[in-house]
């Protein structure tokens, strides 16, 4: 199988993305109609020596509460679609590099074989000095189906904790998941 | 049973290193550990529709009651994958400095004008061709603070979805004959092969007499992995 065209290499998003990409409730997932268990995400982006980064663009995908995707290769139709919930956010980082979303808990979608992922969010990470978007995703750290997840099982046992954010106490379902750059506990990104 | 057609791997030829020190942001914003590789699921092979963003804006230009200074320029192009199949019913996203490279931004520092009849930013979604068609103004260089007297060449900021999660790209398009690029560290962080694929090219029939230059830039996505039934056949 030849490839007929070269793919367009990436390049960084600069640091003045900002009247272009994040737009008016970009960072709101779910309203007051949409279904599940609404949670708030929240943290920081910070590079290698702990420092905050103010000019990055998060984004983040994910299930619907039943676990279905709203795209059409996602066919499950015995699991709904819910009309209030498109599954995608974007925001930027604030001064302090600290971003927050409001959306629900996903249910869980199918892995590899016949597995089953635990709940998860996929996130996309851009910024000045990013040449390449960074990849990664949050799981919930209170949530028993991470022990069987496929994807958490290729992480290695003592990095997995950085794709694992922590319910805040209070009221509020708020979890929060800082992303790092670098230094030690360098959070653990893709390669799609 | 619930196996998914995955996106093709990425040739190791395409991308610059996250790591490319001439391009001094990216030292302490590049990840020291090696990436996961992780197989796609339906995570990384569904993605947001087009429906998500925001209403269609094809014209850069417009904004004040004026118009705006500098070069009009047509950018058109089809978003394709690497087997040269479009790519429909896309969000393709574009932001870019004005005609003295100037950015409507409060962090931009360039003592350049700022034109009150550029808007600098739109969007629209690829047609069944997967082609899409903007209306701006030839953007400007401008200097930065990379090394002494950085500048980074004229280039117009794109912003891609694709049909997955997987295929999300953010790149910067070029202008043809810039020598600026060759000693820009952010065009040349990308391996030299692949470069020029960020480069349009100066098209006499996109431009319209008497009112704009035209320029043409296609963008290639990654391509799918044969599929599972030819995968099969292989093993
Ligand atoms: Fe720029």
């Amino acid at each position: 199988m030849t490839i007929k065209y070269g793919a367009t290499p990436s390049q960084t998003v600069g640091p003045f993305f900002h009247y272009a990409l994040p737009y008016a409730n970009g960072e709101t997932l779910a309203d007051a109609q949409t279904q599940g268990t609404r949670i708030e995400i929240t943290g920081r982006v910070l590079d290698a020596d702990g420092e905050p980064v103010p000019d990055a663009m998060i984004e983040i995908w994910q299930a619907n509460h039943a676990g279905r995707y709203a795209h059409a290769e996602d066919s499950r139709s015995e699991f709904a679609l819910d009309p209030h919930f498109t599954g995608f956010g974007r925001t930027a980082t604030d001064a302090t590099g600290t971003f927050r979303f409001t959306t629900v808990r996903p249910g869980r979608v199918p892995g590899p074989g016949n597995s089953l992922q635990a709940p998860h969010i996929a996130i996309g990470l851009f910024g000045r000095g990013l040449l390449n978007r960074l990849v990664t995703r949050l799981y919930f750290a209170d949530a028993a189906e991470n022990a069987d997840d496929p994807i958490l099982a290729l992480v290695p046992e003592r990095r997995r904790s950085t794709l694992l954010a922590q319910r805040l106490p209070g009221e509020a379902a708020t979890y929060r998941l800082d992303l790092r750059l670098g230094g030690n506990d360098e959070t653990v990104f893709f390669a799609l | 049973m619930t196996d998914v057609l995955a996106y093709r791997a990425d040739d190791g030829n395409t991308h610059a290193n996250s790591l490319s020190p001439a391009y001094g942001s990216t030292v302490r914003r590049s990840p020291s550990q090696p990436l996961v590789a992780i197989p796609h699921t339906l995570t990384e092979v569904t993605g947001p529709s087009s429906q998500v963003l925001r209403a269609s804006l094809d014209d850069l230009t417009k904004i004040g009651t004026g118009e705006a200074l500098g070069e009009r320029i047509i950018v058109t192009g089809r978003v394709l994958d690497e087997d040269g199949r479009p790519v429909p019913n896309s969000v393709v996203e574009v932001w870019q400095a004005n005609a003295a490279g100037r950015y409507i931004h409060e962090r931009d520092q360039h003592p350049a004008p700022l034109d009150p009849n550029f808007r600098g930013e739109g969007r629209v979604v690829t047609d069944a061709d997967g082609r899409y068609r903007f209306l701006t103004i030839k953007p400007g260089a401008y200097p930065w603070k990379n090394h002494h007297n950085a500048w980074r060449p004229a280039h117009i900021h794109f912003s891609l979805f694709g049909p997955a999660f997987a295929t999300r790209l953010v790149t910067q398009m070029y202008f043809p004959g810039d020598p600026l690029i060759a000693i820009d560290p952010i065009a040349c962080a990308v391996p030299a092969a692949a470069r020029d694929r960020m480069v349009s090219r100066f098209d006499l029939d996109v431009t319209e007499p008497e009112f704009a230059l035209g320029y043409v830039f296609d963008i290639v996505l990654r391509g799918r992995n044969a599929t599972p039934m030819e995968d099969k056949h292989d093993h």
